[in-house]
């Protein structure tokens, strides 16, 4: 199966998970500061950054579009409930 | 007391807002011995006339009387929302179907909850920021992004030919006197203090933000949402926000140094040997103030006051009939009132059949938005010497997170699974 490096900039932590991976599972489970709420898309709570390796992260989807226009996100923002990892490196931290 | 109708404020503005003296009981959440007001006001300039706020939905009747007093529907332009929270939109679906020339202002963050609000797609509004204003003619309404106060979506709009603030919940309080103004209505000075305390308390580093915003207006008369229109020494409203936004407890540690408060309750001594292992363990660690706090004799409140200054807070909790028990319970419920988010949290207790309380304290301290970088500690009874080394190596970890002391670690995703406990 693919794997992905996934770096969390703020606690020096890489983690290898498999490709199609939320990146709120990780997170959460290695306490990296990224904060939750609906974990449906649809409040916008989980925005995070991505430092690296947007090329390696899943499409945004039409709800994801939506919510992170709606809260002004930039183009390195991300949904981590929604947002999936594809293989590669990727570096992230809390937006 | 006779019941007013539209009052006005200041020439051509006026008080449009409702009365509900009867309320005892605030969004579950606060109390007033005194009721409420919902207060919405018309300000008219020469070629529009604007809405700022509506009321509650329940008291919609109320707030069209004395709306119909002062404006015709078909002369209102604009319609400002500074949030957009139930006690203030109730009305504002009736006000559209009565006003279709009025075109809204809301912040950014106001668009989910409008839709939410008023259930049909074609609305037309104006998203608006900081900077930006609307004209009615020698009345200029200039918006003030001020989030968090306390919603995401919160605003005050500036009237600045008359030196007026309408600063939504922000000044407000629940406190329902007919006679509106300050110097005119009962002492209201516990219930500004109380509605501080509990509504804008948590979002503390906003507060500072907005105060930023409004201390160099020229003001002459705050108009808050709720509660006495603030005539009478507006500023000193503002000076003890100020004073309000001020830790009750500082953190002694300093810049250079992390507190951390290890809480326990314990019922035969297990999880407070345990505590007392996490504390060693995080003091081994230079630059950390380790506190260690007993549960059982301690109320809620002092220790909110010193959870909202620590860096870190680690809960030490036996597990009964699959349950933490409920002083953590009754203390981690307490913490709505203060901004927890981004403080460090741990969890750990002794267990006799199947160990649940250190799993859902976790998640609970997930759920406030503290991060958990570190695996909790359970001990079945009695903790061995193993499990005493475990939970000291917790508080080390945990103290060396707190100082930035970590070194680079690469894992894998089975690796991070397999950290959690199994289910019983």
């Amino acid at each position: 199966m693919p794997k992905a490096n996934v770096t969390f900039e703020n606690i020096g932590i890489t983690v290898s998970v498999p490709a199609g991976t939320r990146l709120i599972e990780i997170s959460e489970k290695v306490g990296a500061g990224i904060t939750y709420g609906c974990r449906e898309g649809e409040c916008g709570t989980c925005m995070m950054r991505i430092v690296s390796g947007m090329e390696n992260m899943s499409e945004r989807s039409v709800l994801e579009d939506k919510v992170l226009q709606e809260n002004m996100a930039g183009r390195n923002n991300r949904l981590a409930c929604q947002a999936q990892v594809l293989g590669g490196d990727i570096v992230v931290r809390p937006s | 007391m006779k019941t007013p109708g539209a009052i006005e404020i200041a020439p051509g503005t006026h008080w449009i807002g409702a009365l509900d003296p009867g309320l005892r009981e605030f969004d579950i959440i606060l109390r007033t011995a005194n009721g409420t007001t919902y207060n919405s006001y018309c300000v008219r300039g020469e070629f529009g006339v604007a809405v700022i706020d509506t009321v509650k939905a329940s008291h919609a009747d109320e707030f069209f009387s004395r709306l119909e007093e002062v404006v015709r529907y078909d002369e209102i332009t604009t319609i400002v929302l500074n949030h957009l929270e139930p006690d203030h939109t109730g009305a504002l679906p009736e006000l559209m179907r009565r006003a279709p020339r009025a075109r809204l202002y809301i912040s950014a963050k106001a668009q989910m909850m409008l839709k939410a609000l008023v259930k049909h797609d074609e609305l037309a509004y104006t998203i608006v920021d900081t900077g930006d204003f609307v004209e009615l003619g020698n009345r200029t309404l200039h918006f003030l992004n001020t989030p968090f106060l306390h919603w995401p979506d919160t605003q005050c709009t500036w009237l600045a030919q008359q030196g007026i603030l309408f600063s939504g919940d922000v000044f407000g309080c629940h406190f329902c006197d007919a006679r509106l103004f300050n110097d005119q209505a009962g002492d209201f000075r516990f219930s500004f203090e109380y509605y501080y305390a509990h509504i804008m308390r948590p979002f503390r580093e906003h507060v500072l933000n907005a105060l930023a915003l409004i201390e160099p207006l020229p003001l002459r008369l705050l108009a808050p949402a709720h509660g006495p229109i603030l005539r009478d020494a507006p500023k000193s409203y503002i000076q003890r926000y100020r004073q309000l936004a001020q830790p009750l407890l500082h953190n002694e540690t300093g810049s250079d140094n992390k507190s951390l408060l290890v809480f326990y309750i314990s019922s035969y001594g297990n999880t407070q040997h345990m505590a007392q292992a996490v504390r060693d363990g995080a003091e081994s660690i230079p630059g950390v103030r380790v506190s260690l706090y007993d549960l059982q004799v301690g109320g809620d409140l002092p220790f909110v006051d010193l959870i909202e200054e620590a860096d870190g807070l680690a809960f030490g909790s036996p597990t009964i009939n699959g349950d933490a028990v409920k002083p953590v319970w009754d203390l981690l419920s307490s913490l709505a009132v203060i901004k927890v988010r981004d403080k460090l949290g741990a969890s750990f207790g002794s267990y006799g059949w199947s160990g649940e309380a250190v799993n859902m304290i976790e998640d609970r301290l997930r759920g406030l938005k503290l991060r958990v970088p570190v695996k909790g500690v359970r001990a079945r009874l009695i903790p061995t010497e193993a499990e005493l080394a475990s939970c000291h190596e917790l508080g080390r970890q945990l103290a060396r997170h707190l100082t930035g002391c970590v070194e680079h670690n690469i894992i894998s995703m089975s690796e991070l699974l397999a950290q959690e406990p199994p289910h019983a």
